[in-house]
């Protein structure tokens, strides 16, 4: 199944489920009115608190950055060594 | 370790445009840190002006040219067919993908084969977004759209890898050669595309984690039009896959 079908029908399943509580009005009709809004807003609300967190965490590591110039001060020197051309800093 | 190795043989593929320097420092690291592995480093030079070739060449003199091979094309065809290219040419059993700036480091090849000898992986994707994997030299601006990115590409496509658009990978050659032929996109997309129609397909796919440091020699290639073409991406998966 193509994953756009997957969620097209969870959202059919949501409208089902919105239109039944219209119909049997078993909360206030006004309330029901506003819940695609609700629905609307607590998705951004999720979208920006996951991005919110992973920002915070964000893994950095700046130890590698030195770590990898020992290595290319190493390589560099076996390299000019072995005739490879690696220029002349 | 290297008994258990002796009848795998992995390709590394390494596709380079003007990259001279990086990729006699990558081959160095390579040969540094899996010497006992039976591999070759098949490099995809599309004609770069700066001499590139020159370098490999004498890359094959220290080390052999049975090790090192230089598959070039005449000029810059993109990423995917230089895969593809490299891959006709690969006569190893697993084959890795990497990129010649020196993000990728080589000291995680064998973290990559370990993984995929304990749990017989189709493909193992390094990642950046896991305890003991990590970024350095990125703007809080380029992390945002990282993190943005991400949390998009989750919540539409439910990949099951943390890394979508990372690219330093380890391969089965079947698996490659298999997901390889469908795949349209190019750049960043391209890798999001190879691992979301494999893990689509049922291929068996694990992660470690690597660090990723933003290129030391030459600029960066990320330009603001590849937004657009994530975001295209990601639509084209979601109908497509």
């Amino acid at each position: 199944m193509k994953h756009i079908v997957k969620i097209m029908t969870f959202f059919v399943a949501i409208t089902a489920v919105w239109i039944s509580l219209l119909q049997t009005a078993m909360i206030p009709q006004s309330h029901t009115w506003l819940l695609p809004l609700y629905f609307i807003v607590s998705l951004g609300c999720y979208g920006l608190l996951m991005v919110g967190i992973g920002l915070m965490q964000f893994p950095t590591c700046p130890q590698e950055s030195v770590l990898l110039q020992q290595d290319v001060i190493e390589a560099k020197l076996f390299l000019k060594h072995n005739g490879v051309d690696v220029g002349s800093d | 370790m290297a008994e258990q190795q002796n009848k795998n043989k992995y390709s590394i593929i390494v596709p380079t445009y003007n990259e001279r320097l990086n990729i006699a420092l990558i081959v160095f690291l390579v040969f540094k840190h899996i010497p006992d592995v039976d591999f070759e480093i098949i490099i995809v030079d599309d004609g770069s002006p700066d001499g590139t070739q020159d370098i490999v060449k004498q890359l094959q003199r220290v080390y052999g040219d049975d090790r090192i091979l230089l598959r070039a094309r005449p000029r810059k065809l993109g990423l995917g067919t230089a895969y593809i290219h490299g891959l006709k040419h690969a006569s190893g059993n697993f084959v890795v993908i990497m990129d010649a700036d020196l993000s990728h480091h080589p000291k995680y090849l064998p973290h990559f084969i370990k993984k995929q000898m304990e749990m017989g992986a189709d493909i193992v994707t390094g990642t950046r977004y896991v305890r003991g994997g990590g970024v350095h030299g990125w703007t809080l601006m380029r992390k945002l759209t990282s993190r943005g990115a991400n949390v998009l590409a989750h919540t539409l496509l439910w990949p099951g890898v943390s890394d979508l658009t990372g690219s330093f990978r380890l391969y089965k050659k079947s698996v490659l050669e298999d997901i390889i032929s469908s795949c349209v996109s190019k750049g960043y997309v391209f890798q999001m595309e190879m691992i979301v129609k494999a893990s689509r397909k049922g291929y068996h796919i694990e992660e470690v984690p690597i660090t990723f440091v933003d290129r030391v020699y030459g600029s960066s290639k990320l330009g603001g039009s590849e937004i657009v073409e994530y975001l295209k991406g990601l639509v084209y998966l979601l109908f497509t896959t």
